[in-house]
């Protein structure tokens, strides 16, 4: 009974933050009914469609697990937008660079491009905490906003097409990037590239890293207790450092993707960093906390993620209602998931009269930075 | 004549500054309150975006500022009562359902903004109201006496504020459930309701702040924020958890702002620069936590959901 509950709690939290969604629906006078139809129609509706989610879905399980090596070493990571932008921003500026490399050297490089421009942006604020005791919420957070006003700069100025500066439309973007960067399609027929691919292997690779390896332990071990770790001769501080390096690499892996998988192939501001990432970089953490923090379960919490976004933008072709709905109900889903922790708790005790024995955990171990224990 | 003109740019500089700073002021304040009785509230910005939207939608309406100003503290209201449930009763952690109400403030405002109202239209802005006398002083009256009656009102909650958190008991309590809530607790004093109300208190500044914002600037659009909100939350540790510390810290970034658009606009910094000056408040937020890290102290419950058991 108990174990049933625990899994069934994120479902709750979804279809609470749907009856949600219903509500804001029948308040802009749309019909809930029609807007579901939609919805599902939009993100599921045809191969095309499909695909279209899968595309969707891939940053966030980029971001979402690298969320999870964050949130198991009790670090917290609100910087995906900031680490997808910086890995975008290397990865354009290498293929800028160098493009002429034949497509089976360029592309690794440019994805590599991008684990590093992320770790870099990742490791930032994880040193500012180990060392200096910085609180790595309001570090991340403040280096998304530097990370925006970044890419405006380099895209208005030195990374602007030179065709844009001539034609003088000054449109804030790079020139077409190099063929031999673009990720491959992996269906013939259907818009689906390589990057997929990519993000699930990527998922399973956390997956191990955290539980076979080491170095996953360690990190583990510190989320569990940072002192208790100390005692047994972990180094506290650069298994940190190293857990938002980690978390910020594979954001930037998505930034990567983002571009080279982009219909344009190009990199485009308007802005705002959710002009670029699609707020990724929080819909990440949506997606990882609805996964239960596991880099596995990630991967179908990305996907039903990515199929509201697609959903979404559906729903305003169809419905005329606007596709940050999208955004409004996401929010509901962190605060129900983050809520019911708790709520889980209170069922228990109340059905802990009737309730037989029952030892095995509920839900995969949650770390302290979750429960609310986090100093 | 030269020295005349670089005068008055001069104080033109600081009075927009001072305007700037409005917002981060009164969200920083509230933020204070929160923060004091021992809940972060990353929501802020939010929250913000939501109160300017349906501040912005009033106005748009109704022309009538002071409802429009009403709207946007009632609408910090309501998502404090929904952040007390979220914080005090289900004792969810509060960096990660801070993010959740952004997020849903992000989307919600949005949202609306789209379907009521579409493109961008101009509202009625805060008329400024020079104070008799004080405003005839010359130089600073004008740099400080000419101003909306919501930039008054940010800066006189700072003593006020103040005053509360240090003299009163209502005050006395926040600061005890902030930094003992065991001990408050077995004093009497009830630590849920003392944090529920300062939760409601600084989500309705919040919501004040969004109103200001949006309603000095006469039009919304999504995102009007940009941030704004997660910088007041910073503006919490580099003010040290005093009103009066959060005041010079608004103030600061009112006038780098101030100072970086006076900049642009006179060209001494060329336009593509200016997405490099538009990094100065968070860069200095980056800075000021690493140099404050260590010397303030955080309120020690900070955080920590209170529960007798």
């Amino acid at each position: 009974m108990k174990r049933l509950l625990g899994a069934s709690i994120p479902l709750l939290a979804a279809l609470i933050a749907f009856l949600f969604g219903a509500v804001m629906l029948l308040a802009i006078g749309a019909s809930p009914w029609e807007g579901l139809k939609a919805l599902l129609d939009g993100a599921f509706g045809s191969a095309d469609r499909l695909a279209a989610t899968a595309i969707k879905a891939t940053p966030l399980v980029l971001v979402g697990a690298g969320i999870t090596i964050a949130f198991r070493t009790s670090v917290v990571n609100i910087g995906g937008e900031g680490q997808i932008v910086a890995g975008a921003l290397l990865s354009t500026s290498v293929a800028l660079a160098v493009p002429d490399l034949p497509a089976i050297i360029l592309v690794p490089v440019v994805l590599v491009a991008g684990l590093i421009g992320g770790a870099i942006v990742g490791a930032i604020p994880g040193a500012l905490k180990a060392y200096a005791s910085v609180n790595e919420i309001l570090s991340t957070i403040m280096l998304n906003i530097v990370m925006v006003q970044l890419m405006n700069y380099l895209l208005r100025g030195p990374l602007i097409d030179p065709l844009e500066v001539e034609a003088g439309t000054r449109i804030p973007q790079t020139e077409r990037l190099s063929d031999n960067a673009t990720l491959p399609n992996i269906v013939p027929g259907v818009r689906l590239h390589l990057g997929v691919l990519i993000a699930v292997l990527a998922a399973i690779a956390v997956y191990v890293l955290l539980w076979r390896t080491p170095t996953g332990f360690r990190l583990r071990a510190v989320g569990h207790s940072p002192d208790a770790a100390k005692a047994a001769g972990i180094n506290v501080k650069r298994n940190i450092t190293t857990a938002l390096a980690l978390s910020g690499s594979l954001g930037g892996l998505a930034g990567a993707i983002l571009v080279f998988g982009s219909e344009g192939q190009r990199m485009v501001t308007d802005g705002s960093s959710a002009g670029f990432t699609g707020s990724a970089g929080f819909n990440g953490i949506v997606a990882a906390l609805f996964g239960g923090l596991h880099p596995l379960w990630t991967i179908p919490s990305s996907f039903l993620f990515g199929a509201l976004l697609t959903g979404a933008t559906n729903l305003q072709r169809v419905l005329q209602v606007p596709a940050p709905i999208a955004i409004a109900i996401n929010g509901i889903v962190v605060i129900f998931v983050v809520s019911s922790g708790r709520l889980r708790e209170k069922i228990d005790r109340m059905l802990e009269a009737r309730a037989e024995f029952d030892d095995t955990p509920s839900t995969p171990e949650t770390p302290a930075v979750v429960e609310g224990a986090q100093s | 004549m030269s020295d005349f003109f670089t005068m008055s740019i001069l104080v033109a500089t600081v009075a927009s500054g001072i305007r700037l700073a409005t917002p981060y002021l009164l969200a920083g304040l509230g933020e204070t309150v929160g923060q004091r009785s021992g809940v972060l509230n990353l929501g802020v910005d939010g929250v913000m975006q939501l109160s300017a939207f349906f501040a912005y939608w009033t106005v748009l309406e109704t022309d009538n500022l002071i409802l429009g100003s009403f709207v946007g503290v009632g609408v910090g209201l309501v998502m404090g009562v929904i952040y007390a449930v979220i914080t005090v009763v289900l004792q969810a952690q509060q960096g990660i359902s801070g993010i959740g109400i952004f997020l849903f403030g992000l989307g919600f405002s949005d949202l609306m903004f789209r379907r009521q109202v579409g493109t961008p239209k101009p509202a009625n802005q805060l008329p400024d109201v020079p104070i008799p006398l004080l405003s005839d002083i010359p130089v600073i009256g004008e740099a400080l006496f000419e101003h909306s009656w919501l930039t008054y009102l940010a800066f006189a909650m700072v003593p006020l504020l103040a005053f509360m958190l240090r003299k009163t008991t209502f005050g006395m309590n926040i600061r005890a459930v902030g930094e003992n809530p065991q001990a408050a607790d077995s004093l009497g004093v009830s630590v849920g309701w003392t944090r529920t109300y300062a939760i409601l208190i600084g989500n309705a500044m919040a919501g004040l702040a969004g109103a200001a914002l949006v309603l000095e600037l006469g039009i919304f659009q999504p995102n009007l924020t940009a941030g704004l909100g997660f910088i007041a939350v910073a503006l919490v540790y580099f003010g040290a958890w005093r009103p009066a510390g959060v005041m010079s810290g608004a103030l600061l970034y009112g006038l780098v702002a101030a100072v970086v658009l006076q900049w642009k606009a006179q060209g001494i910094i060329p336009r593509s620069a200016s997405d490099i000056a538009a990094m100065a408040p968070a860069v200095l937020t980056i800075i000021a936590l690493v140099v404050l890290a260590g010397r303030v102290q955080a309120p020690s419950a900070l955080t920590r959901p209170f529960s007798r058991h």
